[in-house]
């Protein structure tokens, strides 16, 4: 009886949760229109290609797929009830995650000292409004998979911890499509100087 | 999320998914750096390569459809594509197309068009 409780209440929460994702999708999509049609309102400043540093955020993405693909890993864990596996792979989820958390701040921060923040112009608010909402995301992220890592070392896997792993291994899925389109349509199109 | 496949099974899928979605930023990376295409042909290219990588990260990691029916999921990833596709293609179509159009023209241009126009007297 109470399995079966867990099971309906595991596809309930599951399914909201999905509908949350995809209000976060019309959100990011806003965003996106926004920063497409601001992106060449620059006010005289440098464009795109001149500010972006490809290697590096060559590096952002891999960091973060690298990090989705050790969540997949950390949900098989589960599965198998492997804790100590599944704290290996949270821990690494996070380190990654963490890691492409620093190199985007860091670039915040470059572009920042060289005068290209977000008071600039239209181009930079639109830049700073859909990545660092993004990045804010990522925060939100790391915060709740260390919450996620200090719970199931407390108390293993309860039927609430196990569902709250599967949220957040999807939270972060979605976010690394995210970042595919911000990858693609800002940075690699900015890159490339535009349509 | 009610698997039908084996924790080994999952385990391949997310290798895959991996495998080819770092192939396919690679791609869309080196197209980009080595300028291997330029103008709408490379925005084709890269439009074509994001959604490939969009639909196996579906598949590989969101898991979408494999749920049982009713696919609630797949409904509600539908819909939202359509707003999407309204939201962000409409926004790019109407803003291209104003009088005042901002996103083809460089800031010397944008001066000078807004100059002209002053002179018109709006």
């Amino acid at each position: 009886m109470n399995k079966l409780k867990d099971t309906a209440l595991s596809y309930r929460t599951e399914l909201g949760f999905w509908m949350y994702l995809m209000t976060d999708c019309i959100l990011f999509g806003c965003l996106f229109a926004t920063y497409a049609v601001l992106r060449g309102s620059t006010a005289g400043g440098p464009s795109e290609a001149e500010l972006f540093d490809m290697p590096m955020v060559l590096a952002q993405t891999l960091a973060l797929l690298t990090s989705t693909l050790t969540a997949g890993l950390m949900l098989v864990a589960m599965h198998r009830k492997r804790s100590v596996e599944f704290k290996v792979w949270l821990g690494v989820t996070i380190a990654f995650g963490a890691a492409f958390f620093a190199m985007e701040l860091n670039e915040f921060a470059l572009l920042i000292a060289e005068g290209q923040s977000w008071q600039s112009s239209a181009a930079r608010s639109g830049f700073f409004a859909l990545v660092g909402t993004h990045g804010l995301h990522i925060l939100v992220g790391l915060l709740w998979a260390t919450v996620l890592a200090v719970v199931v070392h407390r108390r293993g896997f309860t039927q609430k911890n196990i569902r709250q792993a599967k949220l957040f291994a999807l939270f972060w899925h979605f976010l690394d499509v995210i970042w595919i389109f911000i990858f693609t349509f800002v940075y690699l199109v900015g890159a490339s100087n535009g349509i | 999320m009610e698997y039908k496949s084996s924790a080994y099974q999952i385990y391949m899928k997310y290798l895959v998914g991996f495998t080819l979605s770092v192939l396919i930023t690679f791609g869309s990376y080196f197209l980009v750096v080595n300028k291997l295409a330029d103008g709408y042909m490379l925005l084709i290219m890269l439009f074509i390569l994001a959604f490939s990588q969009l639909f196996v990260q579906l598949l590989f990691f969101l898991h979408l459809g494999e749920e049982k029916k009713p696919r609630l999921r797949v409904q509600a990833f539908t819909f939202m594509f359509i707003i999407l596709v309204i939201i962000v293609g409409g926004s790019i179509w109407v803003m291209h197309h104003l009088n005042y159009n901002m996103m083809n023209f460089t800031s010397e241009q944008k001066e000078h068009y807004m100059m002209t126009q002053r002179d018109k007297g709006f």
